[in-house]
């Protein structure tokens, strides 16, 4: 059997207060902070979805976005070395330019575990489209990330098969250059595009397996939003209890995630035995058929995420975030110059997969990694050892109010990794938290900057979001 | 390995006012300090063998001391970060000893006013490992201190709130000796009130727990002690030198405390086993410390063993490092009050020395001063160079 063995969402720390963006509008939405992007909440939807599994069993990672940092450059290989996946040894894609892009990644995943290209692929989707400011899609528009482990080693749920139509139209839109979404008259995308494509692929997918509505037990669905999410559920004769909830007015539309963090939701709740079919949209659509095989434990999911976040009541901080809006930030000169690319490229390890040393005589873990250890004073005698995955103790701290940080303070740790090794870093998305030491902190995989066309990605730490296992 | 002891002595010195130099160069510092100490050492510039100058983000190699047409002799650059101008003192001083040269010059300058900002560039350009690589978090130098104020107070269980104040004493106390020198930048009283209401920069750092950025330089003559009686009866003699650099173990060890820097002990423990200082809270008379933040004069009080380990707040209420306390800390103002132009710093402390030795310490002149020490750090935490030197009158 073939199927999903594992998955894990990622909603960002942060939630815009849809009221201070408009007078009159309720509710809230996912945004990411200003060092995440779509690479990096991908990374942390797969951290979760990799939950106890061993990452150098993973043989595949497929990353579906509309958001790339790069246009040239693979997001699903930055996102596999910094899930410390066994490169050396890996089949990756990105798939782009489509809100159902995740869905069709995670098709092209099982069908390469169908065909035995692999046997475990890491299927990832995230998304950080930006609205323009002022239009409609401000309240629409969310954050987030899901992660899938398709799998042909112990699935829970499985996949019984696909159905996709292609539909050539411009409803929502960006060109190579653009940065907010362009959509058409909300008319005419309504009526021509999701509610006459969407359905073709639903009905394509039930008569291919002799299936009617009512063999449903879950029915998730992309919508662009809360109304016409519920609409389309009428419209296909699914009953309210049938229709998975639509994330709108606490997380938004995730774009390329939007179907896969609803899919992973309405998979938390399902018991053994549930047909679960996930349909997205995107000029066209696909509709997925999921069958599900053993309950599973599941993940934190949507109401974790929310609970362990804070809302944004700052809706210039957040334009200032996404690059809308020009901010005095200090004046500090002088400017951050070009990281270079052979640097980022020979420090990989210790960057980007967040590799320790630990010294093959006295076993002290050391970071950054030591050619010398500096306990012993053992030459090039280490192993590597991964830090990503560790919680740590704050050791001491500092808010830093005089440095220009976009979300203030600038929060610098000292920190002690449980089983060995300490280092300083910065540390993110406190929000409101007060601080202190002895806290514990996670690794969070975060852009420490972008100058000059290049993307500087780090870890940073965190408060725990989650308390106790995860 | 053998002692620097009474092997160099000083025999001029010249240090220019600190402070917004905006119509001054790099050039015209070096020009005005070292002529000063050319002048006040009695010496002509064609006199001086060799040169060392110590500079941070200033002239590349020897460059900065071309405005002085010292006529084709060797010049040298140091640079130590925040030690720098001591270290350079410290390599001259060696050739000194060595009988290499016979008179030198060490010229301590940085010109940090024409950067555009207030305030210290986050990765300065010298550090070329993260000039050029840029792939690591860069870290302010309030934070780097913050650091430790807030593990300092947290191991020995003292309330922020009192801490915070002891802090603010540190800086009553310097400002307050700035007043009573014409060179300083900032010469103006503060309150505790004041220093506690300043606006947060790195808590539990306040903008008055901070040092000043400025321009300034300083200039110092070194010769050996029987060409010195030549010039003047008053010279001053170097005692100790002691210099100590760390690998990072702050940010890398888990048993690291932070409540004191290793470089400090090493440096200054060098320095004592050669001035043949056993107890330097009773024999040490005068010192000049790296104030550039408050904590770091505090834990500095208690690594140089002017006081017991976690007692430095009990000495601080006392009054012990008052001009007219037991062992007086920072007379002219520290950086608190002159600022910090990076290389120049080591030197300005050196100065500071120089006159208090020989009694011409004006008003803030500490009584019967025999022995001085100066300490001088750069980096940052674990990784510091700390910088020791104490100097003794002649007949010390």
């Amino acid at each position: 059997m073939i199927g999903i063995r594992s998955w894990g969402i990622y909603v960002p720390f942060w939630r815009l207060d849809l009221g201070c963006v408009r007078k009159g509008l309720k509710g809230e939405r996912a945004v990411a902070n200003f060092d995440e992007d779509s690479l990096t909440m991908g990374v942390a939807a797969g951290i979760n979805c990799l939950h106890k599994i061993d990452r150098g069993s993973v043989d595949g990672l497929f990353f579906a976005s509309t958001t790339f940092p790069y246009k040239e450059k693979q997001a699903s290989v930055t996102a596999a070395t910094a899930l410390d996946l066994n490169t050396d040894n890996l089949l990756t894609a990105d798939f782009g330019n489509s809100l159902r892009s995740g869905t069709t990644a995670l098709q092209a995943a099982y069908n390469a575990v169908v065909a035995g290209t692999a046997k475990q692929i890491l299927v990832i989707a995230s998304d950080m489209r930006i609205p323009m400011s002022g239009s409609d899609l401000e309240r629409e528009l969310g954050d987030g990330a899901a992660a899938f482990l398709i799998s042909s080693v112990e699935p829970n749920v499985k996949i019984r098969d696909g159905f996709s139509v292609a539909d050539e139209i411009l409803d929502v839109w960006r060109t190579d250059e653009d940065r907010v979404v362009r959509s058409w008259e909300e008319r005419f995308n309504l009526d021509q595009g999701y509610f006459r494509v969407l359905p073709k692929a639903v009905s394509g997918l039930l008569q291919k397996n002799k299936m009617t509505i009512k063999d449903l037990s879950i029915a998730v669905l992309y919508g662009p939003n809360k109304r016409r999410h519920a609409e389309m559920g009428k419209r296909l004769g699914l009953t309210p209890e049938q229709l998975e909830p639509s994330l709108f007015g606490i997380v938004g539309d995730t774009g390329a995630a939007s179907t896969m963090m609803m899919l992973a939701s309405a998979l938390d709740k399902a018991e053994s035995g549930e047909v679960i079919l996930a349909a997205s949209y995107g000029n066209g659509a696909d509709a997925l058929l999921f069958e599900v095989e053993s309950k599973t434990e599941p993940r934190p999911g949507i109401q974790a995420y929310i609970e362990s976040g804070n809302v944004l009541q700052d809706y210039m901080r957040y334009l200032h975030w996404r690059g809308l809006i020009e901010r005095v930030t200090g004046r500090r000169r002088p400017p951050i110059p070009s990281p270079s690319a052979s640097c980022i490229w020979r420090e990989a390890d210790q960057n980007i997969r967040f590799y320790a040393s630990k010294c093959g005589q006295c076993g002290t873990i050391q970071y950054p990694p030591n050619r010398i250890c500096h306990d012993c004073k053992a030459k090039d005698e280490f192993e590597s050892y991964r830090l990503s995955d560790k919680k740590a103790e704050l050791n001491t701290f500092t808010e830093d109010y005089a440095t220009p940080n976009p979300d203030p303070p600038l929060v610098l740790a000292v920190i002690d990794f449980n089983g060995g090794g300490r280092t300083s870093l910065y540390m993110t998305d406190k929000g409101g938290k007060e601080l202190s030491i002895g806290m514990t902190v996670e690794m969070t995989f975060r852009k420490l900057f972008t100058t000059e066309g290049i993307h500087n990605y780090t870890w940073k730490c965190r408060p725990v979001r989650f308390s106790g296992e995860i | 390995m053998e002692s620097i002891k009474d092997r160099v002595a000083i025999i001029g010195m010249g240090c220019t006012k600190f402070g917004e130099h905006w119509d001054k160069s790099f050039y015209d510092l070096v020009i005005d300090s070292c002529y000063q100490a050319f002048d006040d050492a009695g010496i002509e510039p064609s006199d001086v063998q060799a040169a060392w100058i110590g500079t941070n983000n200033g002239y590349h190699r020897g460059t900065g001391l071309i405005p002085l047409h010292l006529d084709n002799i060797p010049i040298t650059r140091v640079e130590n970060a925040c030690a720098t101008g001591t270290d350079a003192m410290r390599n001259a001083a060696y050739a000194v000893a060595a009988g290499i040269y016979d008179i030198v010059l060490v010229s301590g300058v940085e010109k940090t006013k024409d950067y555009g900002f207030s305030g210290l560039p986050v990765s300065p350009p010298s550090y070329p490992e993260m000039a050029m690589s840029q792939t690591r978090p860069a870290v302010p130098m309030p934070s780097q201190f913050a650091l430790m104020a807030n593990k300092y107070f947290h191991h020995y269980g003292i309330d922020p709130k009192e801490g915070k104040r002891a802090m603010a004493k540190i800086s009553v106390k310097n400002h307050h000796n700035g007043t009573l020198n014409p060179l300083a930048h900032m010469r103006r009283e503060v309150t505790i009130e004041k220093v506690l209401k300043a606006p947060m920069i790195a808590k539990p750092l306040g903008l008055l727990d901070c040092c000043g950025v400025s321009d300034g330089a300083a200039a110092v003559i070194l010769t050996r002690p029987e060409i010195a009686e030549k010039y003047r009866d008053d010279y001053i003699l170097i005692k100790g030198l002691g210099v100590a650099c760390g690998d990072e173990y702050a940010q890398t060890r888990p048993e690291f405390d932070w409540t004191h820097w290793k470089e400090n002990i090493v440096a200054s423990g060098r320095a004592y086993e050669e001035a043949g200082i056993t107890n330097p809270r009773e024999q040490v008379d005068v010192a000049e410390v790296h104030d550039c933040f408050t904590i770091n004069e505090l834990v500095t009080y208690e690594d140089l063993g002017f006081s017991q380990r976690g007692k430095a707040i009990e000495d601080i209420d006392s009054g012990f490092f008052e001009l007219d306390g037991g062992l007086p800390v920072n007379p002219d103002g520290g950086l608190k009050s002159f600022g910090h132009p990076i290389g120049a710093s080591g030197i300005r402390m050196v100065y500071e020395i120089y006159l208090q030795l020989r009694g011409k310490a004006g008003p803030r002149q500490v009584s019967d001063a025999k022995v001085g020490l100066i300490h001088n750090i750069g980096g940052w935490p674990g990784a510091f160079t700390s910088a020791i030197g104490i100097f003794g009158r002649r007949e010390h």
